[in-house]
């Protein structure tokens, strides 16, 4: 019987998509290990849209693992907090993952520091009201610990008058190579658990539901056996493709409710939260511990010895790489996060980010594509394509700078999971031209 | 310190599913190996010399009106050679050899370089240089000769070393009636078995439904086809043929007959489902199908020629980008319904 429904989930999908090889076997069974701590930390006050954070620190003064180092800028903005012991040493520009400058606060470790983040005392989540819980997740600097790292306050803060009946929590982690989510759910399943039902709670949803792919089947497992007969929490199993982890992709193959496009899942009465998220909830009212490491999968064929990290927020990636081995020399581009989704890494000083679910090294055979053929309209990337547009079109009109035409055809649902690049056998950077027609419309303005 | 300068920055994704052009016309001159093996096995060296004139012709073009730095990427992509395949595939074995180079050069020039190259095109460049050549050499374009076997393999037929431009072409003494044509102007049918194996009279490629049908179905085991455009012509000439066969059934051919005749299969596996010429949605592969199964059945039946499908494809090509402007799917999270 369990047979049958397990054959049965394992068809749980969206419409369209691609399958990737999965990558996945070189670190799905490795356990998380900590890196050990380094000299010099440096944390950017933008960590993700929205307005940075500002500093309450001065250059020269202390600072204790975990102390408030800038608060949120607005309301669309989340705290940082020191990832060491030690001294600020800079408040300025450094590099960033894409090379550009950014302000950040440049934090030097104490030499002798052990380093010990003393556990505060539980907080009572349950007596809190919502807009108290929220305002905790915010100054606990939470944010989606799924790639683009959106303020977890934000999506927790339900208007007046919605009601949110389902809590979607993502352990989809559909791009290749990725095993950070997985070794999450194989090793704390019950702080999970714990994080779902922390936010079930909260926001007086009836049920929640994790969705996991099915080539996961040890952290489904791992899942289910801390869930008990009342436990208003289950499983999903998915299919492996890609982009199941995309939230209005994940909803439907949940759910099989379509999220209308310009409306967030909460409007249609689902909120979608990664586990790595949840897991931060609960280990910040379980022990004041805030949102300052994160797992990273160092992967990939240019990696001497691949890993499931747990790193401090501000690391070098260059500190990453070498507790990895280094780089090996056929290493020709690093990737900060997936390998469909992930920004390529300017500068191996650039810090590892709240959002930074992966650092991935490639070579020459990943890097070193087939030349570019001309379209001859094919139509395998409109067969890949989760959101049913006309990539092949877009691209030709991208091309010719047709950005108007480019709206017409709905060019701004675009989510950039880039399914259609990994499809097209004429090897044109699709989703590129698409990012290009969006930057246009959104610097000249669109017509509706 | 200074951006790591071996490091690419290159934008993701970083994989892909490992198809590409080339491969995928690669992939249609393997489905059609055995219908030319088979053509030549039926018609001799005749047929094959006029496919390499006609190959021959496309490759010269290509290569001759496309900029030198982007020779050698047009060359590999085998889509010229191809298209000069196709074109030969339609040609009577007996056809002129300079006539099928010149098919070859039109088929490249006028159907595709002239356009932009590779995928701007709006019309089948093998079918242009094909309905070139017939409006101006109607005569050698419908003189047909017999399906001879491997026992008259050597013996070319002299109509194929007519010199160009010569007022009456030398044909052979024998030439054959084809299944179409006997249809058309004798209302008598052909043997289903002789169709579907190829020892008709006919252009080079399209005698054997068989091997077609082979070729066509490991394209679309490779996705290299959208299965909607033959299916639809299939259903939808079988559809009309039918209704006309049940209205008089000795004027009209059925279904089968329909089917397995002429360039039908050829047509609709080979050429219609040439992406750049047809559809990209699958809403409008299905429109395109339906109409050239429509307008095959009516060429054949009212128009002035036994054949029709090179007309049918031509016409549907030209209507492909309006097609594909009204058919886009639906976009997912458009038009359902909003929340308040």
């Amino acid at each position: 019987m369990s047979f049958l429904r397990s054959l049965g989930s394992l068809s749980r999908s969206f419409a369209h998509g691609v399958h990737p090889a999965h990558h996945k076997d070189q670190t799905a069974d490795l356990t998380i290990q900590r890196v050990p701590f380094v000299e010099r930390y440096v944390m950017p006050l933008g960590q993700h849209i929205g307005v940075p954070a500002r500093p309450v620190v001065e250059v020269g003064q202390q600072v204790q693992r975990g102390e408030l180092i800038a608060e949120p800028g607005a309301f669309i903005s989340t705290a940082l907090h020191s990832p060491v012991s030690g001294t600020v040493r800079d408040i300025g520009p450094h590099r960033y993952v894409g090379g550009v400058f950014k302000p950040a606060i440049e934090i030097e470790a104490a030499p002798y520091s052990t380093q010990q983040f003393v556990a505060q005392p539980a907080i009572d989540w349950e007596a809190l009201t919502i807009d108290e819980f929220i305002d905790h997740v915010q100054r606990a600097g939470i944010v989606g610990m799924g790639g683009a790292a959106f303020p977890s306050h934000v999506k927790l803060s339900i208007p007046e008058g919605q009601q949110i009946d389902e809590v979607l929590i993502n352990g989809a982690e559909c791009e290749p190579y990725l095993t950070n989510d997985h070794r999450l759910m194989v090793e704390r399943p019950e702080t999970v658990l714990r994080g779902a039902e922390m936010v079930r709670r909260k926001l007086g949803a009836k049920h929640a539901t994790i969705g996991v792919e099915s080539n996961k089947p040890d952290a489904i497992e791992a899942l289910n056996a801390h869930i008990g007969a009342n436990d208003s929490i289950s499983v999903v199993a998915l299919e492996v493709k890609y982009p199941q982890g995309a939230e209005k992709m994940l909803i439907k193959a949940v759910y099989g409710r379509e999220v209308p496009a310009g409306e967030l899942p909460r409007d249609i009465g689902i909120v979608v939260n990664n586990v790595g998220t949840v897991v931060a909830i609960a280990d910040y009212f379980d022990s004041g511990l805030p949102l300052i490491e994160r797992i990273v999968t160092v992967s990939g064929p240019g990696i001497e010895y691949p890993a499931n990290l747990i790193v401090p927020i501000g690391t070098s990636i260059r500190e990453v790489l070498r507790f990895c081995g280094g780089l090996k020399e056929e290493t020709r581009e690093v990737v900060m996060g997936g390998p469909m989704m992930g920004i390529p890494v300017a500068s191996l000083d650039a810090p590892i980010l709240k959002g930074s679910s992966g650092i991935l090294a490639f070579t020459e055979s990943e890097t070193g594509h087939p030349p570019e053929y001309p379209c001859i309209r094919c139509g395998r990337c409109l067969e890949a394509c989760p959101y049913f547009l006309n990539p092949s079109r877009l691209a030709r009109l991208g091309k010719a700078r047709l950005f108007e035409e480019m709206e017409a055809y709905r060019v701004t649902d675009c989510v950039e999971c880039g399914a259609c690049t990994f499809a097209c056998p004429s090897n044109i950077p699709i989703v590129q031209h698409i990012r290009s027609g969006k930057d246009n419309l959104r610097q000249h303005g669109s017509a509706n | 310190v200074a951006n790591d300068p071996k490091l690419l920055l290159q934008a993701g994704p970083m994989l892909r599913q490992g198809m590409t052009t080339p491969t995928a016309m690669r992939d249609v001159w393997y489905a059609l190996a055995p219908t030319t093996l088979a053509a030549l096995w039926f018609f001799g060296l005749s047929a094959l010399l006029v496919l390499l004139a006609a190959i021959a012709g496309a490759m010269l073009t290509e290569w001759v009106f496309t900029p030198v730095e982007k020779r050698s990427m047009t060359i590999r992509d085998n889509s010229a050679a191809l298209t000069g395949l196709l074109l030969g595939l339609t040609l009577p074995p007996g056809l002129p050899l300079w006539m099928a180079f010149l098919g070859g050069t039109v088929a490249i020039g006028l159907g595709k370089v002239i356009w932009g190259g590779l995928g701007t095109n709006l019309f089948n460049p093998a079918l242009l240089g094909r309905a070139f050549l017939l409006a101006t050499f109607p005569i050698a374009m419908t003189t047909w000769t017999p399906s001879a076997g491997p026992v008259e393999f050597f013996s070319i037929h002299a109509s194929n070393l007519a010199a160009p431009f010569m007022m009456a072409p030398p044909t052979d003494a024998i030439s054959a009636a084809t299944p179409l044509g006997q249809m058309k102007f004798e209302q008598t049918s052909t043997d289903f078995m002789r169709l579907l194996i190829g020892n008709t009279g006919g252009s080079i490629g399209e005698t054997s439904g068989l091997l077609l049908i082979l070729g066509g179905i490991f394209l679309w085991l490779r996705r290299d086809i959208d299965w909607r455009i033959p299916v639809a012509i299939f259903a939808s000439a079988a559809l009309f043929s039918t209704i006309l066969y049940l209205v008089d059934s000795v004027r009209f051919p059925g279904p089968i007959f329909t089917l397995f005749s002429g360039g039908m299969l050829l047509g609709a596996i080979y050429m219609a489902t040439d992406p750049v010429t047809s559809p990209v949605t699958p809403k409008g592969a299905v429109i395109f199908g339906i109409g050239i199964g429509l307008l095959v059945v009516l060429i054949r039946v009212f128009g002035g020629f036994p054949e029709g499908m090179m007309y049918a494809v031509l016409l549907m090509n030209a209507a492909t980008p309006l097609i594909d402007r009204y058919t886009q799917p639906r976009v997912f999270g458009r038009e359902v319904k909003k929340h308040e």
